[in-house]
C-alpha cells in the first residue's frame, strides 16, 4: 500500500531526477544564475546606500529568481520529450510528481540563495537573528518553488521557452512591487496595496528586518504570509496540472 | 476466476467524440491478449485507462484484482508499461533509468540492483548501460523501455505498440521476449496495428473499431467465423475474363490479382472442379491453384469496414 510517506519518497526520487537533468539546462542556467547575478550588479554598482541596506534587496531578489528558474521549464520539458506520460504510468500520483518538481526547484533556490547569506557572514554584517533568516529563507525558497511549478501549469504547453517567457511575465512586475528596490514603507498607499499580494514583499518586508530592523509589517505576519502563499500554490498547481493533463497527453 | 484484466461498460467521452462506447471484456492470466482497431478506434484511450493514466466517464476495470478506478496506484503498483507515445529519459544512462523507474515502484535497492542488471543483459544493453540514453538508436530505446516495463517484475504488462517503427531485427527480438516473458505465466496486453505480429503472439484477440469491441476470439476461431473470405487463387498461361467466372452461382466474385485471379467462394471443391473444366474448354493450361484461408488482415477488415473491402 502506498502511504503518504512512501508517495513522499517518491517525490524525492523525482528531485532527485529533476536535479541530475534539469539544473544543467541553458534556460535554467540563465534564467536561475547569470540573470540574476546581472540584476544583482545593476541593483548594486554606482548606488550609495550602506551594504546591509542592499543586501535585503538582494537576497529577495536572488531568492526570488533562483527558486523560480527550475519549477516552469520540468512539465513542458517532460511534455516535449514524451517522459512525462512514462512517469505517470508508475504507481506514484500526480501531486507525487508536482511536489518532486517543487523539491527540485526549491533546493536550487537554497543552494545559490545561500550565496548572499554567506556573504553577509563573510562580511560580519550583524543580524537580528539568523536563524529566523534560514527559517524564513526556506519558508520563502518553498514558497517561490511552489509558484514556479504553477506558473508551468497553465497553458498546458509543451514548449519549455513559452513557459519560462509566460513566467518571466509574471515574475518582473512582482519583483518591481515587492519593496525589492523601493521598501514597501515608502510606497503610496495604492503601492501598498498592490505590494501586498505578492509574496516576495513579506520575504524582502522580512529580511529587511532582520538586517535593519526596519519594516512595514510585524515579523509574525510575514512569515504567516509566506506559508499561506506557499499553500496555496501548491494546492493551486496540483489542482491545475490536473485539469490540464489530459491536453498534455492528447 | 480471478482475471488478470476486467473490463465492465468503460466508456469515454472527448468533447463531442466518444473514444470508448461501454466495452467489456476480461483476459485470463497468463495469456497474451491482442488489442487491434485502426487509428482512433479507442485502443489507447482504454490502455490509458487500464493504466490509471486517464479517469473514464463511466463503467469498471480492475487490474490484477484492483480496482483501478479506486485504487490507481496500488493496482499500477502490479503492471509494467509500454506506452505508445513514450521515452527513456535521454539525459540519463539506461543504468539511471532503470533505477528511476525502480525507486518509482519502490523495488528494494538490493532487488532493483539484480533486476537491472539481469535485464540490460537479457537486452543486450549491458555494454551500454553507463552510456547516455541520447546517443542509443530506436530499437535501443524501445528495449530500454521495455527493460523500464519489467524492473519491478510486473503481473501484468500493458504494451502500446511495442515494436512499431522498429527494424526487422529489433521488433524479433522484442516479440521473442514477450513471448519468453509470458512463458512464466505473466500476462501481456498488447496493442499493435501488426496482424502478423497478433497472429503470431496472442492467445485471444479483441477488435475494436468506433470505440466499441467488434469480436474477441483466438485468431483461428476469427478466421473460421470469416469462412466466406476465403478465395481460390488460381493462374492461366493466358489473361481471362473473370466476367465470366461471376455467372457460377458457387463464386460469390473474381478479382483480378496480377497474373492470378482471386475467386472468393463458400465451396473450393466445386469451384476447384469448375475452374478444371473451363480450363479444358477454353484450351487454358492451369499454371498455378491454392486454396486461400482469410488472413487475420481480412478478418480485420472485413470487421471494420464490412466484406466489400475485403473482396475488392
Amino acid at each position: 500500500m502506498s502511504s503518504l510517506t512512501e508517495q513522499f519518497k517518491r517525490s524525492l526520487v523525482i528531485a532527485e531526477k529533476n536535479i541530475k537533468i534539469y539544473y544543467s539546462k541553458g534556460p535554467v542556467i540563465i534564467f536561475g544564475l547569470v540573470f540574476p547575478l546581472f540584476l544583482a550588479l545593476a541593483y548594486v554598482i554606482g548606488r550609495n546606500i550602506p551594504l546591509k541596506e542592499v543586501l535585503p534587496g538582494l537576497i529577495g531578489m536572488t531568492t526570488f529568481f533562483t527558486a523560480t528558474s527550475v519549477g516552469p521549464s520540468i512539465v513542458p520539458w517532460e511534455t516535449r520529450s514524451k517522459t512525462l506520460e512514462r512517469l505517470l504510468c508508475c504507481p506514484v500520483a500526480l501531486w507525487t510528481i508536482i511536489v518532486g518538481d517543487m523539491l527540485s526547484s526549491f533546493i536550487f533556490g537554497l543552494i545559490i540563495s545561500i550565496i548572499p547569506l554567506a556573504l553577509t557572514l563573510f562580511l560580519g554584517i550583524q543580524l537580528l537573528n539568523f536563524m529566523m533568516l534560514l527559517l524564513g529563507l526556506i519558508i520563502a525558497n518553498l514558497c517561490f518553488a511552489a509558484l514556479s511549478v504553477l506558473l508551468s501549469a497553465y497553458p498546458p504547453t509543451d514548449i519549455p521557452a513559452t513557459s519560462m517567457m509566460l513566467s518571466s511575465l509574471v515574475k518582473f512586475p512582482l519583483v518591481f512591487i515587492s519593496g525589492v528596490f523601493v521598501p514597501v514603507e515608502q510606497l503610496p498607499e495604492w503601492g501598498t496595496v498592490i505590494a501586498s499580494t505578492s509574496p516576495l514583499t513579506y520575504f524582502t518586508d522580512m529580511v529587511r528586518q532582520l538586517f535593519i530592523n526596519n519594516g512595514f509589517y510585524p515579523l509574525v505576519l510575514d512569515f504567516l504570509a509566506l506559508i499561506a502563499f506557499t499553500t496555496a500554490f501548491a494546492f493551486a498547481a496540483i489542482k491545475l496540472h490536473e485539469k490540464t493533463l489530459a491536453k498534455r497527453l492528447s | 476466476m480471478e482475471y488478470a484484466i476486467a473490463v465492465q461498460e468503460l466508456t469515454k467521452h472527448y468533447e463531442d467524440v466518444t473514444a470508448v462506447n461501454h466495452i467489456s471484456f476480461e483476459v485470463e492470466k497468463g495469456e497474451i491478449f491482442g488489442f487491434l482497431g485502426p487509428n482512433g478506434a479507442g485502443k489507447t484511450t482504454t490502455i490509458r485507462i487500464l493504466t490509471g493514466l486517464i479517469k473514464p466517464d463511466g463503467g469498471k476495470a480492475f487490474v490484477a484484482g484492483y480496482d483501478v478506478l479506486k485504487n490507481p496506484i496500488v493496482a499500477k503498483q502490479h503492471v509494467g508499461v509500454v506506452p505508445e507515445v513514450s521515452n527513456a529519459y535521454v539525459d540519463l544512462t539506461a543504468r539511471e533509468n532503470l533505477a528511476l523507474i525502480g525507486k518509482l515502484y519502490g523495488v528494494p535497492s538490493q532487488k532493483l540492483r539484480e533486476n537491472a542488471t539481469s535485464l540490460l543483459k537479457e537486452f543486450g544493453l549491458y555494454e551500454v548501460k553507463d552510456k547516455l540514453v541520447r546517443v542509443f538508436s530506436k530499437g535501443m530505446k524501445q528495449r530500454l523501455l521495455l527493460c523500464m516495463a519489467l524492473v519491478n517484475d510486473p503481473e501484468v504488462l500493458f504494451l502500446d505498440e511495442p515494436t512499431s517503427g522498429l527494424d526487422v531485427e529489433s521488433a524479433r527480438l522484442l516479440r521473442e521476449k514477450i513471448t519468453r516473458y509470458n512463458k512464466d505465466r505473466k500476462t501481456v496486453f498488447l496493442s499493435t496495428h501488426n496482424m502478423e505480429e497478433a497472429n503470431q503472439l496472442c492467445h485471444r484477440i479483441a477488435i475494436i473499431n468506433h470505440g466499441r469491441i467488434a469480436a474477441i476470439d483466438t485468431p483461428e476461431n476469427l478466421r473460421a467465423q470469416s469462412m466466406e473470405l476465403q478465395y481460390i487463387e488460381v493462374a492461366f498461361n493466358k489473361i481471362v475474363n473473370t466476367q465470366e467466372f461471376s455467372e457460377n452461382p458457387g463464386i460469390a466474385k473474381a478479382v483480378p490479382a496480377g497474373n492470378k485471379v482471386h475467386i472468393y467462394t463458400a465451396d473450393p471443391s466445386s469451384v476447384i472442379a469448375f475452374l478444371v473444366e473451363y480450363a479444358k474448354k477454353n484450351n487454358l493450361r492451369i499454371l498455378s491453384l491454392n486454396t486461400m484461408m482469410p488472413s487475420l488482415e481480412d478478418v480485420f477488415l472485413k470487421l471494420i469496414r464490412g466484406k466489400e473491402a475485403v473482396i475488392q
